[in-house]
């Protein structure tokens, strides 16, 4: 049988700042280009989700009154099942703004708390508008490799103990901008402050969602290598200007 | 005394560095101005006799300022004016020194009328220093979303700016832009609206870059029957009763020319009809814009038409060079909506063209360039003969467009220079080459393509 990569993208009319559409472009053309077909179901609110029914899941970032209309979603319609489908190793990667709701709950600039969903042991807070906003390009290292992209948020994340982050930041803020953090990973659950579009700049990762995704189906199943030459010259360019300027931000 | 050495400070500093040809004299002078005498703005406001009239919003602002300087000329004004792109208050305070005598007051001020062009995140600041007669808003999209935070913020900061307003100023807003519109509700003193009625330039649905989707009255989602680029179209709210406003100042009909557009305006009491050397919906946008604002000046049809067509005749000739045969149009891309908009026009006719991309990632453009991923670049499959990229963020663009169902991958070359002559090489003679940098590449480009053709530099345009 064919393998098919079917892919829940959560809120994409809310939830879609950024370049998320970047994301999404990325999993489905690496798939194609190999044989392996491509379904993306878009879930708005209301809509509930059946993890049964997908490999994949994606939820992207959004402006604060957004979020705060997504929140309410996800803790009356989706959050159980979202739960549920992490618990059981089921692939996910949350961004920015979805990122957030994935842990306990955001505290906003204001101090009102939004409650998440849970499915990572972390919490994120805002210190307040007068604070800084963590904005910038970040390297990060992750699995021996790097990871490129930009972040852009006022909230400050941490984690639980025992809970790995995604990377170490090399050039940026991360997760709070004190404990070299980036990201989270519960599972094969991803969360993280990357942007940019975070796949296509990282191909590696790309795959390793996609195979991640796969193998609860198709055990053992390999990807077959791809032309990356630009994403590589892309991803070297971004290190490159990173590192250079990243000094001087921070 | 302290207004007097402000004015010298600024006026010498803007002379030095043009004559070193330093970025062209903007910052400096009104830095400068500003330290010695942080009142120099409202002081010097306050004797411009005819008033101030502020443009702001995120796309347009500087065409739509100098079509607006255009017509109010036609009406027998003097005007000052900020340089193009120098809109933050420092802008406003060179301008204000520059064209002041030394002693501080203004040669026949009586007639002067000042047309500032100000920053979306400057406009409270520019509200409380020039207490403005008229402020005219375009639009608000997504831009540079790393420098100015949310566009529900922007919103929110031109909310209370609008309220801050006196009595008697008017408000210019596009009824086709959902979140200037609901503006209308803070406004103290007269409203005026303007939007576009001819819906056979839209198109069926919100492009993927859109972003204000959502009723600012209620939080629902927005209904369209017309979409004309980004966001903008004819909506309404189904859950609420929020909708388009009339407009009183309209254009009823934009037609696409060989190498611009025409317009059709209706205002109260008369029509004007301009044929503008600009392409797109989002120049037409620009010519209804400053028309309404010179309604709300009170200014008559005959003198908007004479001043919107011999300034624009000026204008065109200024966008386009002719360097080694080649002609060459340059395109600032600044945001999603904007640049969908570009490439939808430089595409309509179907025959393939010569473009040029540059991506940079300085503070003016933006530090963040995920936003590329919201274009629509599809649009440029099977119409493009030779495509080139540049800026220090070209490898992002190549990458971009390698998603673009495209027939293969550009020319990628960082330098700017380099890049150019590339692309030029690769445009035909007698064709058009498009070039469509971000702002400080653009910059770079005017510069470069200024030399080449033997032309003064670009700062030195009035
Ligand atoms: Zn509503």
């Amino acid at each position: 049988m064919e393998p098919n990569l079917r892919l829940a993208h959560l809120y994409p009319k809310l939830m879609n700042i950024y370049g998320d559409r970047g994301n999404i472009l990325c999993l489905e053309r690496r798939c194609r280009e190999r044989g392996i077909g491509f379904e993306v179901t878009e879930l708005g609110l209301g809509e509930k989700l059946k993890p049964k029914e997908y490999d994949l899941i994606f939820i992207g970032g959004a402006q604060d009154r957004e979020q705060r209309r997504v929140a309410e979603d996800l803790v009356k319609v989706k959050g159980k099942a979202l739960r549920e489908a992490v618990d059981k190793g089921g692939t996910l990667l949350a961004v920015c703004g979805g990122y957030q709701l994935m842990g306990r709950y955001y505290r906003t600039a204001e101090g009102e708390e939004l409650p998440g969903v849970g499915a990572f042991g972390l919490w994120t807070e805002h210190p307040g508008p007068a604070a800084k906003r963590f904005i910038g390009n970040v390297v990060v290292e992750w699995c021996g490799q790097t990871l490129v992209g930009f972040e852009n948020h006022g909230g400050r994340t941490h984690l639980d103990e025992g809970v790995e982050p995604l990377g170490r930041v090399v050039s940026g803020f991360g997760n709070n901008g004190e404990d070299g953090g980036e990201g989270a990973v519960s599972r094969n659950a991803y969360g993280t402050y990357l942007h940019g579009a975070l796949l296509p700049k990282n191909p590696r990762f790309a795959d390793h969602l996609i195979e991640t995704a796969l193998r609860r189906r198709h055990k053992g199943l390999e990807l077959t290598p791809l032309d990356d030459r630009v994403e590589g010259m892309a991803h070297a360019a971004a290190v490159r200007l990173t590192t250079r300027r990243g000094m001087i931000s921070r | 005394m302290r207004r007097i050495a402000a004015i010298a400070a600024a006026k010498a500093a803007a002379a030095l560095s043009q004559r070193l040809r330093v970025g062209g004299g903007t910052a400096l002078p009104g830095l400068l101005a500003e330290w010695i005498d942080p009142n120099i703005v409202p002081e010097m406001a306050r004797r411009l006799g005819e008033g101030s009239v502020i443009v702001t919003g995120t796309n347009g602002k500087t065409t739509t300022a100098r079509l607006l300087r255009g017509i109010v000329r036609a009406a027998g004004l003097r005007v000052v004016a900020n340089r193009a792109g120098s809109n933050l208050m420092r802008g406003i305070a060179a301008a204000l020194a520059e064209s002041a005598g030394l002693g501080g007051d203004f040669a026949g001020a009586r007639r002067l009328l000042g047309v500032f062009e100000v920053d979306e995140a400057t406009l409270p600041q520019a509200v409380r220093a020039l207490r403005p007669r008229v402020v005219l808003f375009t639009n608000l999209f997504r831009d540079q979303l790393d420098r100015y935070g949310e566009v529900e913020h922007v919103a929110a900061v031109w909310r209370d700016a609008v309220f801050a307003l006196g009595r008697s100023a008017t408000v210019v807003l596009n009824a086709d832009d959902p979140s200037v519109a609901a503006l209308a509700q803070a406004a103290p003193g007269q409203v005026l609206v303007y939007g576009v009625e001819d819906t056979s330039r839209g198109i069926d649905r919100l492009e993927h870059a859109a972003d204000a989707r959502w009723c600012s009255s209620c939080g629902g989602e927005l209904a369209y029957a017309t979409v004309f680029y980004g966001h903008l179209g004819h909506w309404s709210c189904p859950q609420c009763r929020a909708a388009r406003p009339p407009s009183r100042v309209v254009a009823t009909r934009v037609e696409p020319e060989a190498e611009g557009t025409r317009v059709a305006i209706a205002m109260p009491g008369a029509e004007v009809s301009v044929g503008l050397p600009l392409m797109g919906l989002y120049n037409a946008y620009n010519v209804l814009a400053a028309v309404a604002a010179a309604v709300a000046l009170g200014i008559d049809a005959e003198a908007t038409e004479r001043g919107l067509s011999s300034f624009t005749a000026a204008f065109g000739r200024q966008e386009r060079l002719t360097v080694g045969g080649r002609r060459v149009q340059v395109i600032l891309a600044k945001n999603p909506a904007g640049l969908n908009e570009v490439l939808r026009t430089i595409t309509a006719d179907g025959q393939q063209k010569d473009v040029a991309l540059f991506l940079n990632d300085d503070i003016a453009d933006g530090r963040d360039v995920s936003w590329i991923w919201d274009v629509d670049f599809d649009l440029l499959a099977g119409k493009v003969r030779s495509l080139t990229v540049s800026g220090n963020r070209a490898w992002d663009m190549a990458l971009r467009l390698k998603y673009a169902g495209l027939d293969s991958l550009p020319q990628v070359e960082e330098r700017a220079a380099a890049a150019l002559r590339r692309a030029l090489r690769a445009t035909p003679e007698d064709a058009t080459l498009y070039v469509i940098p971000t702002y400080t590449a653009m910059l770079r480009v005017r510069a470069l393509l200024a030399r080449w053709a033997r032309r003064p530099a670009f700062w030195q345009e009035g």
